[in-house]
């Protein structure tokens, strides 16, 4: 039944045996115990369980650990790095832009794409970014604030 | 959240995946349809073929009248193609507004097509243009129209052992828009309506209306009788008969057929 | 508070970035499902898909057979000793307490009422048992809205409680019926707060782990209320409160959906004592769309008898409460909650309330954000808007009129409360300059040139909370106190540890706490530990809810640091060799008047009481404190928030075009903590007004299960907010503060829908229920234009 795959997350390869089934949220969280990478539904609307797949935001949720074999896989353990926190780390920190944190690390991961693809977005672009990535403390506010810090950031370095 | 037992295969062409489908697995896309209901158990299907590496099946081209985008094509490729934008603007639109900008980076339009959610933009978009897709099956290959692909509620004609290959969008569509109504950003489109300003006079394309995309025909007789958008907007409406849910009541969604097949035309001037 | 010679960053006051966030956002949190223990199984429950059956049958012998099910229990294999129960009984209402046990018996009253548990090596194979588990159902006839199971005739969703009724409270001042015949005009209202569902990002789950050689057993959930939970851990499976450790871990979000004690809890820690092993649960969204408590659902209809200066002399208040199949914790007290604030910020001393609760076949209701006070506030709102729609009055001066002034306070309400303080003007002026309302007109006119409609909309509210006295949470029925705990611990080295019964799950407590600690001892904010959440080596605390942490929890702290800086003195005057009335306290301190070369840090002292060498007579050594602070008052934070829209008549798409909030909570230790509190709420309060209500079907089946049809807004759907505060401090306690985690959500759905209803008002329109989704806006516009 099982399957070997090597998936290489945060930089380290890991092989290992996954029943095709197995969600590569699963996999991460169950199998590599890095569970960082949280679940918040089960229909894809709240982006809790985004990663990045060869450097593509995707819902971990919505893709099968089988077809990560041989990628590439950044979660949010894998932002910081040296004990520096990355830039939207530290803008999630400067600007309040977290509350109890469940969110925040697919909402991070969510937001490095958009900051990927367009980073000069406005406030409406970032806003309207951000729409598959649910946050139930915040009001957003302080998140679109950090984006656009983050964003900032790294187009000065 | 956890899909029922499954095997799994990549396909790396598209004959071996034609092999796999014959053997009674399902074609796995993009992911971004077929996943979420596989979790939901709404969908279990024993066997699973993944198509996502078959290198064919991805990109743009042009092919004589046509622009031919292959089946795993993202929707942020069909939204940012410069082939697209040019001559179905309709179709880039669409796609630019599928889900989020996670979800339009793995979804394909292929898989879009084969789902056929009766609330999908990509199928009225392309309707509106007159587009087709391309079938590919243990016998060979087919052409389908759009109109005829899509049969009922998340079912199409495609048979048990064929799989889209390749979307046909006709060239000289430029002047096309796509206008969608919702009430989250994330949402399915309540409606949504694409509009072409062809050759042959416009054509409109609604989804959200019906178990399936279909031509706006009141609309479209209106404005191509000489009538105002306005007075073409009030005849949107007929022959179509939306199904009350909480989204709306059936007179809201024709309504809205009409104020998004004004937008849509109007836009499609520009 | 304690003099400062001068304010340092970290203290009270100042901007703080939050010390919790590095783990977050580094992905370090600890979640329940995180959690890991060894020869743990996993469980999945099987759940009613009907609305009310009766259970013929549980044939569970196909997933047993499946390789990797351990166990399936059911009702008649899982022990319990009691099923959940409720702790609240509010007095003279006649509440009944149906039975419900922790898997259905023989009959099943809501979908996703619990049937069976799965016990399985994993949660993929948990799933697939639950899957072969096959119940034989008998469907039965369902009531699910609150109104129709209190008609004559409605079906039973108790057989033995024959009217669906749950609980009466009813509430008359003398004289109201001479002052409602008195009044020159009155007028009407029915206003519907729909059924919401809290939602928290992290669903609940919870893992149970019973000694099987001790009988001891550890709970891991995601809770608001962890020794809550403990007590009743104890009560229901049948053990000593003592073997019985409850474990918080990170908690992602709560909104009142964990102020709770769930079936599934008691659950997990019966079957691992079945099973041997430890048992971890995880709910599933759509699972936790069913599983967990809903808010709201109360259908409400006002009488105003106002005179012609638009003021209110009488009030009747007349409202059905859903509460669903069951009680859970508070159930019945939540509407309760809602009769002690209907008057509002408003003094109305003639009131009649009748507040009905009915039994549906639904998930139980209980505390959501704001818990009650949303549904009065929103009510009496909508009803001041109504009053000045019907006298032809501007809609802040006929609050002005009714306003409580500030010279009434403390002001006795017409419902049995004591307003600690208020200065209900001076928010609203302030937010009516901050929104320009005096501009109004002009901005209408260029959105009606445009083609839509435009409206403003105010909502000045007070609400009630630091929940709670005891001697009122005794006299209201709820079977649990509302003090507090604190302690204080000072390390040798001068560190600090500071254990607080609250129960943050988002709220930034071990920043606001260590910034109370370095004020009011001077110790710095980074040397600060705060600890919660274990009920092993924390004394009893009562949690996180009811915007209490702070009013009462801070207060706590406040009170244990007062003790520790006062036993400094003593050593510090021994070792200084004075008096302690020679002492002044510096912040950082104690030094003899006038001699800064002659003091004691608060380090010092701490390494000297730990030391002992040199203690005073009498002192025992070690510089710790605890406190269990019972507050005198609640307190009532108030505000004024206003909400500017357009509609576009095209498409009834409400747009909020500009929102602002003028909020005081009193004093106020983190600015930043506390707009985000502001922020968080009033998009709660804006999801309710504009996306959000679970719907049932005519079947008693859930239209609204996941996410796609549960409409929790996202970034691009909410507006930007424009906050302001001003301060009056409550006189209940110390440090003058209130709470402000449910003031947004309280304030904010009335502000938009008066907004809205104003923006179509020269239509005809008078009322609009929630959520104003497009079509039912499109629709009012129809209706009254026809």
């Amino acid at each position: 039944m099982g399957q070997t795959i090597t998936v290489t997350v945060n930089g380290t390869a890991h092989t290992a045996d996954v029943e095709p089934r197995t969600l590569l949220v699963h996999f991460l969280r169950e199998q590599l115990t890095l569970t960082g990478t949280h679940i918040g539904c089960d229909t894809s609307t709240c982006g809790c369980c985004t990663v990045h797949l060869d450097g593509e935001p995707v819902l971990s949720c919505s893709v099968l650990a089988v077809q990560a074999d041989g990628c590439a896989v950044r979660t949010v353990e894998g932002l910081s790095e040296g004990g520096e926190l990355h830039p939207i780390q530290q803008a999630f920190h400067e600007n309040h832009g977290l509350q109890c944190g469940f969110c925040t690390p697919g909402m991070m991961m969510t937001a490095l794409g958009v900051i990927e693809q367009n980073p000069q977005a406005s406030d409406d672009e970032i806003r309207e970014a951000l729409e598959g990535n649910l946050c139930r403390c915040t009001g957003y506010q302080n998140i679109v604030a950090a984006v656009r810090s983050a964003a900032d950031q790294m187009a000065r370095s | 959240m956890i899909p029922s037992t499954l095997e799994y295969t990549k396909a790396s062409s598209i004959d071996e995946a034609i092999a796999a489908v014959q053997a009674g697995a399902r074609p796995l896309a993009g992911g971004q349809s077929l996943m979420p209901m596989m979790r939901l158990r709404l969908a279990a299907p024993g066997a699973v073929v993944d198509l996502g590496g078959i290198a064919e099946l991805v990109g743009v081209c042009e092919d004589g009248d046509e622009i031919a985008v292959g089946a795993m094509t993202t929707h942020r490729a069909v939204a940012a193609d410069p082939l697209i934008g040019e001559h179905c603007r309709v179709v880039a639109q669409a796609a630019s507004g599928v889900g989020s900008l996670v979800i339009r980076g793995r979804g394909t339009i292929g898989g879009s097509l084969a789902h056929a959610d009766p609330h999908g933009d990509l199928p009225a978009a392309i309707l509106a243009v007159g587009g087709a897709v391309i079938a590919r099956g243990p016998g060979g290959e087919r052409r389908i129209e759009i109109g005829d692909l899509i049969t009922s509620y998340l079912t199409t004609s495609l048979a048990d052992d064929e799989i889209i290959t390749q979307v046909r969008l006709p060239k000289g569509n430029g002047r096309s828009a796509y206008a969608k109504f919702h009430r989250r950003a994330i949402d399915w489109s309540i409606v949504g309506v694409g509009v072409a300003i062809g050759a042959d006079g416009v054509r409109a394309a609604a989804t959200g209306v019906a178990d399936r995309p279909v031509r706006l025909a009141g609309f479209e007789a209106a404005i191509n009788g000489g009538a105002s958008a306005e007075e073409a907007a009030r005849a949107a409406g007929e022959g179509i008969d939306p199904t009350a849910d909480l989204d709306g009541s059936t007179e809201y969604k024709r309504h809205l057929a009409g104020v998004l097949a004004a937008q849509a035309h109007q836009a499609a001037q520009g | 508070m304690a003099t400062m010679e001068t304010k340092a960053a970290g203290g009270i006051g100042d901007a703080v970035l939050r010390k919790e966030d590095r783990k977050f956002v580094t992905g370090e949190g600890r979640y329940v499902d995180d959690l890991r223990l060894p020869g743990m199984l996993h469980a999945v429950f099987v759940r009613s898909p009907f609305g009310h059956a009766k259970i013929n049958g549980i044939d569970t012998s196909k997933a047993e057979a499946l390789p990797g099910v351990h166990r399936v229990l059911t009702h008649a294999t899982l022990p319990a000793e009691t099923g959940v129960l409720s702790a609240s009984n509010p007095p003279g209402s006649d509440v009944r307490q149906p039975e419900q046990p922790l898997l259905a018996r023989d009959e099943v009253r809501y979908v996703g009422e619990p049937v069976a548990i799965v016990i399985a090596d994993d949660r993929y194979i948990a799933k697939d048992g639950a899957d072969l588990v096959l119940v034989d159902y008998d469907p039965l006839p369902v009531v699910c809205d609150a109104e129709a199971a209190l008609a004559d005739g409605a079906p039973l969703v108790h057989s033995e409680y024959p009217d669906n009724a749950a609980a009466t409270i009813s509430h008359e001042t003398d004289g109201f019926a001479e002052a409602m015949q008195g009044a020159a005009r009155t007028v009407e209202l029915r206003v519907v707060n729909q059924r919401v569902t809290p939602m928290p990002m992290e669903t609940r789950g919870c893992i149970g782990d019973w000694q099987q050689a001790t009988g001891e057993v550890t709970l891991y959930t995601s809770t608001q209320v962890a020794h809550f939970v403990r007590t009743f851990v104890s009560i229901v499976c049948g053990t000593s409160e003592a073997k019985v450790r409850v474990v918080t871990p990170d908690v992602g979000g709560g909104f009142g959906a964990k102020l709770n004690t769930y079936r599934e809890e008691f659950a997990v820690c019966s079957a691992s004592r079945a099973v041997g092993v430890p048992i971890k649960w995880i709910e599933d969204r759509s699972e936790n769309a069913v599983a967990t408590i809903h808010g709201r659902d109360q259908v409400q209809y006002y009488t105003a008898g106002v005179d012609e200066s638009g003021k209110v002399v009488a009030l009747k208040f007349d409202a059905i409460q859903n509460n669903g199949a069951y009680h859970q914790l508070l159930t019945p007290s939540i509407s309760h909650l809602t009769v002690f604030m209907v008057p509002g910020c408003y003094d109305i001393q003639n009131i009649s309330i009748r507040m009905r609760q009915a039994f549906t076949n639904t998930t139980p209701t209980d505390a959501y954000r704001g818990a009650g006070r949303p549904e009065a506030t929103h009510g009496i709102e909508r009803l001041m808007d109504a009053i000045a729609d019907d006298l032809g009055m501007d809609a802040a001066e006929v609050r002005r009129v009714n306003f409580i002034k500030p010279e009434q306070f403390p002001y006795s309400s017409s419902t049995g409360l004591v307003y600690d303080s208020g200065e209900y003007d001076a928010t609203l002026d302030e937010a009516l300059r901050l929104s320009d309302y005096a501009g109004f007109e002009a901005r209408r006119a260029a959105s009606e040139a445009n083609g839509k409609y435009r409206g403003i909309g105010l909502s000045t509210y007070v609400e009630v909370c630091g929940l709670a006295p005891s001697a009122v949470t005794a006299a209201i029925g709820i079977g649990a106190p509302g003090w507090e705990h604190s302690t204080v611990r000072l390390h040798p080295t001068g560190k600090a540890t500071v254990i607080t019964g609250t129960s943050p799950h988002g709220q930034g407590h071990a920043t606001s706490w260590s910034q109370i600690v370095q004020t009011e001892l001077g110790i710095p904010f980074d040397d600060v530990e705060v600890i919660h959440g274990d009920t092993a080596f924390q004394p009893y605390g009562l949690g996180t809810y009811g915007s209490r942490s702070l009013a009462v929890g801070g207060v706590a702290l406040y009170r244990s640091l007062g003790k520790v800086r006062e036993k400094a003195r003593e050593i510090a005057a021994n070792l200084l060799e004075c008096s302690v009335e020679d002492l002044e306290w510096t912040g950082t301190s104690w030094q003899v008047k006038g001699s800064p070369d002659r003091a004691k840090t608060i380090q010092e002292l701490a390494g000297a009481a730990w030391a002992a060498s040199s203690m005073p007579e009498g002192v025992e050594p070690v510089l710790e404190a605890t406190t269990f602070h019972d507050p005198p008052n609640f307190t009532f934070p108030f505000g004024t928030h206003v909400c500017e829209v357009e509609i576009d008549p095209a498409t009834g798409r409400i747009e909020i075009v500009n929102y602002t909030a003028v909020d005081d909570c009193g004093n106020v230790i983190n600015p930043l903590i506390v707009d985000g509190q502001v922020h968080g709420g009033i998009i709660q309060g804006l999801g309710q007004a504009l996306y959000e209500e679970t719907v049932y079907g005519e079947d008693g089946q859930m239209l609204t299960p996941t996410l796609v049809e549960y409409l929790v807004p996202s970034a691009a759907d909410v507006p930007e907010m424009t906050l302001a505060r001003t301060t009056t401090p409550s006189p209940s306690n110390p440090m003058g503060v209130k709470g402000i985690g449910e003031a947004g959500t309280i304030a904010a759905s009335s502000a938009i829908v008066n907004a809205a209803v104003d923006a179509l008002s020269g239509l005809g329109v008078r009322h609009l229920e929630m959520p104003m989704q497009p079509a039912r806006v499109w629709g009012a516009i129809q209706e009254a234009k026809a």
